[in-house]
């Protein structure tokens, strides 16, 4: 198929960028979207230009690198998937597609369609973890049981892949999603309870000096994250924040 | 505490929650009240006059939702601004319709147009009143309510203009009160619950106070 | 080094006969085709207890592995001649001296000549705890002067960073990802290993041990390998504190499941995304220590060089692959957890960035790599379905718990598969070849890896593939859906002959156990596994070589260490599922930060090490030559263009099966790609920006040379074990047969700039805990 495509070119950090358009022929519907981006790149190449950079690395969604915003939705139209698992079967014959970069102040522009998501890290870093130090001489990995479905739901939440499409797609550039969901993996286990109020406010206080919006509950993020990550994480947060601001 | 806990985002949106709440309160007693002008212009009189005498409601609740009222449209205000600086650059194309309900997207100009509704709402009847009583020092008509109510509703373009802004208050609190519960925390469990009640209560409110400026106005 | 040994033998008439042993180096560096020379002397008794020397013998050599008990029958090796009067009796004292040389040459440490693989004295379960008594150790004072590198941040390098910053050190931790979370440890499905037997099915240390020995085709090393059981258990312990959410039975406690090559449960899992899991855990122990200042993360950074000052590992050389700039960053000691080198074949599971660079810096600077072609070919992976193809994506090995695998009976069946005239699902069971159940009944769809591939390839080769291509087999679930259906009917008291009703409990059951593989497959393929057999083939997905390491995962550059996927030591000539997360964490959190200490003790007055120094500023001076070289080409083809040939020769040549001819005519194809490749490179751009397609041609560079040095290994290895399969050496039913006699070593190559003529060191694999047996799955 041929595709018109709209790609937010950027040279670096400080340049301004603006939308760039390409065109772009027989692309097969099987080929992957990060595929169709190949292609075009050694289009470019070939003929002597600057080839459209892109963050991607495992290409199996979940590494969470690729990082596009497609169409004005985070990894595209397709639910429940990267851009890297986006097939090129979900468009037609004469698409226009825009292809931009993650938008955030917290996220800046690296080049292109790359851009800068330590904050993630740096949020991370804030509490993101349970401190005891690994020399494997712990407890026996049975001696705390723990209930099947608080188990399943600190894995449902840990499943986050920190690609930032929660961030991307928020109106407010919130990143909620993200923090409610690490802060939950850890409230929801014994072993993660010890340090949950500290961890709560650090992690908050650092998602707040990133410069990330405040969420308004509108629930794009849920609908966009490729790992569906609940909005119930989010609610939790609230209340486990409220909570621990009172006790300190 | 407070003040840490009012500095952070998280904070900020509870107490958005909570005055978002406390006005829901304010508005469902409003609207018990105002509906009784319907059937009974005896109990509307004493209702009204009961609030606008007692020094209760006079002198301490009415402070206090005037504070609320403030506090909800200044804090929307700069929560909206500092959102919009979270993102400098726009997107070209931006499919928001795709991922969330639009009522959820526009909650600032919802509230602005209430928040002009609710000018004109004070021209209307809140300043007369406050002149009537402590400035121009008119004497006490416990009668004098109802009719005063009626008598507003005469004119189409007000009326007109009072159910636009209703329908707004209604997608303002579609998404507001479902919003609230959910920053105060509530569980996903009951969220579809929630939603229903929360769609329910937006437009029912709303549209009892459109029949009621309507029934006035064709009334009499 | 001269040492010398005396044992006197009486005879029964007085006469007695000495022997010394002349060792020209350390005992323990001897390797077995070295030889010992032995020198002899007859007494004959002159009264009073005193014996006078009847003869000297100027000294007898024997090679190390050829002393056996008839070593004095071989004429040339014993100076007694039937002329001698007492030849006789000579001969019956020589006969007795035999056999206290045999268990003497025994006991020598074999080794292996420049490889001195430094396996601890004491019986196998106890040599870890020996060893860890006896290094030395550094103070945590001192530690504290003491910066260490490390180059990838997954498994191994997330949790070596975290625990060597836990202990004290200062580590400075590089990655290419723009995160330390995305190391493509994350990409890992199945599980991990470890001898917890909660399950109570007979399983243990030794094992798990045993099985990763079989498993390995005896290719690995004893002690690194019952090592690796030993502190498996403590990983699970050690994730479950970290918050590492495990999937849980209903009462509360860790669930299991089987994976291939054996008959327990002892794989720990989190869904199929284990290695998120656990890569998060690591990656989360890294941020605690970052936010103590103990850990300076260096992400978007590639390594280029290694440094070596008076033959130690100093530092590395870095390009910041935002800003282009080359950088120094110097250390006491650097260790390497850089992955494996997958990516070589272009289509792999590997992730994009996935490369063999570092290693192969390393390697050029004087660490040896070893068994480069022992590459593990994934059996259950989506197949290729075209040209453009980018990448391969992995289908869990737990799927084959719940899936069978087949291909149909019949040719013409294959045949209207493949042009669409007939669906899976109306093959008539009896008209199904589950070749694997066939072939093995006794592992049946479990199976090892590299057996379950090469089942594979054999049946499409034959012409039953079942995809387009012709390269694909069926991994069928409708069997299990059924069973899972029907007892949770019966467990929730529901119509058992309700088929549909069956169906769709099955599926749940299915579901809540592969869910996002299932989701991700269709994604991919555009079809329901769940109501469509899944079409899987294998694919190139983990590489056993890799650098050379010693007991203490130290490289042959003193100072410069190898862990996880990028050393080669534990797993043989074939990786048993679930392993490698055992291997990486293992390598990581327990073992690396107790022998490491044991070579930094020396540094405790080092201070610091200026990164300006000459060695430094000619290093990086090379890298920014070599960048110059390729960015002046200016030729007409992409990175991509050469990539992709240099993956097809080695696929074609140098994959799931190999022979001799194939492998010589894959060096010269390379050889010739290589100088293309230097002289019609296109790179756009420049250097000091934001890059790819350098960054990616530097890489590939690398690859070139490995990819000549992996067919070098293939073609002289001539035999067939684990993944390496020879075609030459298979017997009648196919199967591969290995050589222990000659082959039971360690292939260590030395580089050399014409990689043909690459330097192999042999390092002598000992088995003294199990038999060498043909490695049967029937």
């Amino acid at each position: 198929m041929k595709l018109f495509l709209k790609i937010w070119r950027q040279k670096d950090s400080k340049e301004k960028g603006k939308i760039v358009n390409y065109e772009i022929d027989k692309i097969s519907e099987d080929m992957s979207f990060l595929e169709m981006m190949d292609v075009l790149n050694e289009k470019i190449v070939l003929n002597g230009g600057d080839p459209v950079a892109f963050d991607h690395d495992c290409r199996e969604g979940i590494c969470g690198s690729c990082s596009m915003f497609i169409n004005g939705e985070p990894h595209g139209p397709d639910r429940g998937v990267t851009t890297c698992q986006l097939h090129m079967r979900k468009f037609k014959d004469g698409d226009t597609i825009y292809i931009e970069p993650f938008r955030s102040r917290a996220f800046p522009i690296i080049k292109d369609l790359v851009v800068d998501r330590t904050a993630f890290d740096r949020i991370q870093q804030a509490g993101g973890y349970i401190s005891i130090n690994t020399s494997g001489n712990t407890l026996d990995a049975n001696t705390i049981p723990i209930e099947k479905e608080n188990a399943d739901k600190a894995f449902d939440a840990a499943t986050c892949i920190g690609c930032g499409a929660c961030v991307a797609t928020c109106k407010n550039s919130s990143a909620m999603l993200f923090v409610s969901a690490k802060v939950s993996q850890f409230s929801l286990l014994p072993q993660g309870k010890v340090e949950a109020t500290d961890r709560v406010l650090n992690m908050v206080k650092q998602m707040d000096l990133e410069g990330f919006g405040n969420c308004t509950n509108t629930g794009a993020c849920h609908v966009e994250c490729p790992k569906g990550i609940s909005l119930d994480y989010i609610a939790k947060l609230n209340t486990e924040y409220a909570k621990a601001s009172l006790k300190k | 505490m407070l003040k840490k806990l009012f500095n952070s985002s998280i904070g900020r949106k509870i107490a958005m929650a909570l005055s978002g709440i406390f006005l829901i309160v304010f508005l469902t007693q409003h609207f018990l009240i105002n509906i009784t002008s319907v059937f009974s212009d005896s109990l509307f009189n004493w209702l009204s006059h009961f609030m606008g005498t007692n020094p209760l409601v006079q002198f301490v609740l009415q402070p206090i939702l005037i504070a609320g009222v403030l506090f909800h449209f200044v804090m929307g205000f700069i929560l909206d601004y500092q959102n919009r600086k979270a993102r400098p650059v726009n997107y070209a194309v931006f499919s928001g319709s795709k991922n969330s309900l639009m009522v959820s997207r526009y909650m600032i100009l919802s509230g602005t147009v209430i928040l002009s509704f609710l000018g004109l709402h004070f021209y209307d009847f809140w300043i007369p009143e406050m002149e009537y009583k402590y400035i121009e020092f008119k004497p006490d008509d416990p009668n004098r309510y109802h009719h005063e109510l009626v008598e507003k509703f005469q004119d189409p373009i007000k009326v007109v203009f009072y159910c636009i802004s209703f329908v707004f208050l209604a997608l303002h609190l579609v998404h507001g009160l479902a919003s609230s519960t959910q920053s105060l925390g509530t569980s996903n469990r009951y969220s579809s619950l929630i939603k229903k009640i929360s769609y329910s209560f937006g437009i029912f409110i709303p549209l009892g106070f459109c029949f009621i400026a309507i029934y006035h106005f064709l009334s009499h | 080094m001269t040492g010398k040994r005396c044992v006197i033998i009486f005879s029964a008439r007085m006469k007695k006969i000495t022997y010394s042993l002349n060792y020209r180096k350390p005992k323990n560096q001897y390797f077995d085709h070295d030889e010992l020379v032995v020198c002899l002397r007859y007494y004959h008794s002159i009264g009073n207890g005193k014996y006078k020397v009847t003869k000297k013998s100027t000294g007898i050599k024997c090679k190390l592995e050829d002393w056996d008990t008839d070593w004095h029958k071989s004429n040339n090796r014993h100076p007694i001649k039937s002329s001698d009067p007492d030849y006789l009796e000579k001969n019956t004292l020589l006969k007795n001296l035999s056999v206290e040389l045999h268990s003497h040459a025994k006991n020598i440490k074999v080794s292996n000549g420049v490889l001195n693989s430094k396996i601890p004295e004491g019986s196998l379960d106890m040599k870890w705890t020996n060893h860890k008594n006896n290094v030395r150790l550094v103070s945590p004072a001192n530690k504290r002067n003491i910066d260490v590198i490390v180059v990838g941040t997954g498994l191994a390098g997330g949790s070596a960073s975290a625990t060597l910053a836990e202990q004290g050190y200062n580590v400075k931790a590089f990655c290419f990802q723009d995160s330390s979370r995305r190391a493509h440890s994350i990409a890992a499905q199945g599980g991990i290993n470890a001898a917890k037997n909660y399950q109570g099915d007979g399983d243990s240390v030794y094992r798990l041990f045993y099985d990763t020995i079989k498993g390995g085709d005896y290719r690995s090393r004893e002690a690194n390998v019952y090592r690796l059981a030993e502190v498996s258990t403590s990983i699970i312990d050690q994730c479950v504190a970290q918050g590492v959410p495990f999937a849980r039975e209903y009462g509360g406690l860790l669930d299991n499941r089987s994976f291939g090559g054996v008959l327990v449960s002892r794989t720990f899992y989190a869904k199929g995304q284990t290695g998120q899991q656990l890569l998060l855990g690591a990656y989360s122990a890294m941020n605690r220590q970052i936010a103590r200042g103990k850990i300076k993360m260096y992400s978007r950074h590639e390594m280029m060089d290694i440094v070596i000052i008076d033959g130690k590992a100093k530092g590395i050389i870095t390009r910041n692959l935002v800003t282009g700039e080359i950088e120094s960053h110097s250390a006491h000691a650097v260790v390497l957890a850089s992955g494996g080198y997958g990516n070589l074949f272009y289509l792999s599971t590997n992730a994009m960035g996935s490369n063999v660079s570092a290693a192969w810096k390393v390697h050029k600077k004087g660490a040896f790599f070893a068994n480069p072609s022992f590459t593990q070919i994934h059996p259950t992976c989506i197949p290729v379905s075209g040209d453009y193809q980018s990448k391969l994506t992995l289908m869990s090995e737990s799927l084959r718990n719940d899936g069978r695998i087949w291909v149909p009976k019949k040719l013409e069946d294959a045949k209207k598969i493949r042009n669409n005239i007939l669906k899976p699902t109306d093959v008539p069971e009896d008209d199904r070849d589950y070749y694997l159940e066939r072939r093995y009944p006794a592992f049946g769809n479990l199976v090892p890896r590299d057996v379950a591939s090469r089942a594979a390839k054999e049946r499409c080769d034959s012409g039953y593939g079942v995809n387009k291509t012709g390269e694909a087999v069926f991994l069928d679930f409708s069997s299990s859906i059924i069973r899972y259906g029907k007892e949770k009917a019966l467990v929730k008291g529901l119509d058992v002959n309700d088929l549909n009703l069956i169906k769709s409990l099955g599926e749940d059951v299915i579901k809540a156990k592969y869910g996002n593989l299932f989701q991700m497959y269709e994604k991919i393929v555009d079809q329901d596994p769940y109501k469509t057999p899944m079409m899987i083939y294998p694919a190139v997905h983990y590489t056993m070589g890799g650098l050379w390491v010693d007991y203490n995962l130290m490289t042959t550059i003193p100072g410069c260490y190898a862990i996880g996927e990028a050393n080669f030591s534990d797993h043989g000539a074939n990786r048993l599922g679930a392993s490698a997360l055992m291997q990486g964490l293992a390598d990581g959190y327990f073992v690396l930060p107790n022998t490491i200490n044991d070579f930094l003790a020396d540094d405790i007055k080092t201070g610091p090490i200026d990164n300006e120094l000459p060695e430094f500023t000619q290093a990086k001076k090379s890298v920014e030559d070599s960048i110059e070289k390729l960015m002046k080409i200016n030729g007409t083809k992409t990175v991509d263009y050469f990539h992709k040939k240099l993956g097809k020769i080695i696929w074609n040549n140098c994959g799931m099966s190999r022979n001799s001819v194939d492998l010589k005519s894959a060096i010269k194809e390379i050889q010739k790609l290589k100088k293309q490749f230097y002289s019609d490179l296109l790179i756009p751009g420049d250097q000091f920006s934001f890059n790819e397609p350098l960054a990616k041609a530097l890489r590939v560079a690398d690859f070139m040379e490995l990819g000549e040095l992996f067919a070098l290994d293939a073609l002289k290895r001539n035999e067939s074990c684990g993944g390496h399969f020879r075609e030459e050496f298979q017997t009648k039913e196919g199967e591969a047969m290995r050589n222990d006699e000659e082959f039971t070593f360690v292939s260590a190559w030395e580089y050399n700039k014409v990689i043909e003529n690459s330097t192999l060191h042999k390092e002598k694999l000992l088995f003294d805990n199990v038999e060498l047996k043909n490695r049967s799955y029937k």
